[in-house]
């Protein structure tokens, strides 16, 4: 998986948001170590200290908590990930009412042809 | 240990009639990667110089971790120039002897293991290396020492975009992580990513010093956009061209 970083927003910000996705998708099962700063640091080509600050982000959010011994661990709070990845859900709805808010389509209509497709 | 590992206060240097560098103030802590911006002509080598002491400021304070700059605080910098200074007959072990016995925190096994995933032999003299080679070399025996304080004079400079990130990759894991490293750059957006924060230097002066992440979220856009915008070239008045 690849680090994706664009120009407009803050680099940890963007970090962390991706550590959370590969949480959400089970790229970091639940209860796993999460790789070290340095290590991810290195793989997304990052500054530590920018790294740190992503990853006291998900600690914050509850997805990753510091292990007693060293490095972090996945959480295994069912209920904790199924909010993340609701919440990535939404946001996936909202990029699809504003792509077609820009073709001219009113949200009602957009829901109406989402649920003409074939499922 | 002192709390800030640079401190400058109102450094002047002018080379004759022509100022280089004009009450430089700035603050620098430890363990981070700073960047030194400037375009051509900002004065980013004449700081670094000063900070090594190859040069002396007109006037002004200038202290590396709470000391005049001296034998000190030599001993505490590792430096990479912007251009190379060794004899081409010598090879690279050549080279990592000198530094073992010059530096007490140049670490060998280190020097050649950087060798060795760089994709150098350091059994080849420097004369038959390739310009981006040399340079890797370079960047080995600058990285190789547990220095407080790296200067790197525009370490990117001279090789390809690939080679480049692997530059930078080498530079993020090897720094000595209670240290401070200094990169000065014209290379901005190649760099970005692994700076915590950047100084802006123009004609002299230092314009903006903030960290990138507070860049971006005030600015909403990259420190390179930010730069290009302010160090945009104006055409001299009447000069339509």
């Amino acid at each position: 998986m690849e680090w994706k970083l664009t120009d407009d927003r803050p680099i940890w910000l963007q970090l962390s948001e991706q550590l959370a996705r590969r949480i959400i998708t089970g790229v970091y099962p639940p209860g796993s170590r999460l790789p070290s700063v340095r290590e991810l640091a290195s793989q997304a080509g990052v500054n530590p200290n920018t790294m740190q600050r992503a990853l006291a982000q998900l600690e914050q959010d509850g997805l990753a908590k510091a292990d007693r011994t060293a490095g972090r661990l996945v959480t295994q709070d069912t209920a904790v990930l199924e909010a993340a990845r609701r919440a990535e859900a939404q946001v996936a709805i909202n990029q699809y009412f504003d792509a077609m808010a820009e073709l001219g389509y009113a949200r009602v209509q957009a829901a109406e042809l989402l649920k003409e497709e074939n499922l | 240990m002192n709390e800030l590992l640079i401190k400058s206060r109102g450094v002047s240097k002018s080379y004759g009639r022509k100022t280089a560098l004009d009450r430089v103030d700035l603050d620098v802590g430890r363990d981070r990667i700073v960047g030194l911006l400037g375009p051509n002509g900002s004065g980013k080598t004449t700081f670094i110089k000063l900070l090594c002491g190859l040069l002396q400021p007109n006037c002004g304070e200038l202290a590396v971790n709470g000391q005049k700059i001296g034998p000190e605080t030599k001993a505490q910098i590792s430096y990479l120039p912007d251009r190379m200074y060794f004899a081409d007959w010598m090879k690279a072990t050549d080279l990592f002897d000198l530094f073992r016995d010059f530096y007490r925190d140049f670490d060998y096994d280190k020097a050649l293991a950087m060798c060795r995933s760089l994709g150098v032999d350091p059994k080849d003299k420097l004369k038959s290396m390739s310009k981006g080679t040399k340079e890797k070399v370079q960047l080995v025996l600058v990285m190789a020492r547990k220095a407080q304080l790296y200067l790197l004079d525009e370490p990117i400079a001279g090789v390809d975009p690939a080679a480049r990130d692997f530059i930078l990759q080498t530079i993020l894991t090897n720094y000595n992580e209670e240290g401070t490293v200094l990169i000065s750059t014209h290379l901005i957006s190649d760099i970005e990513k692994v700076l915590d924060e950047v100084v802006f230097l123009k004609e002299g002066r230092v314009m903006l010093h903030n960290t990138v992440d507070n860049i971006r979220e005030n600015e909403g856009k990259s420190v390179d956009a930010l730069f290009r915008e302010i160090f945009r070239a104006q055409p001299m008045e009447g000069g339509n061209f």
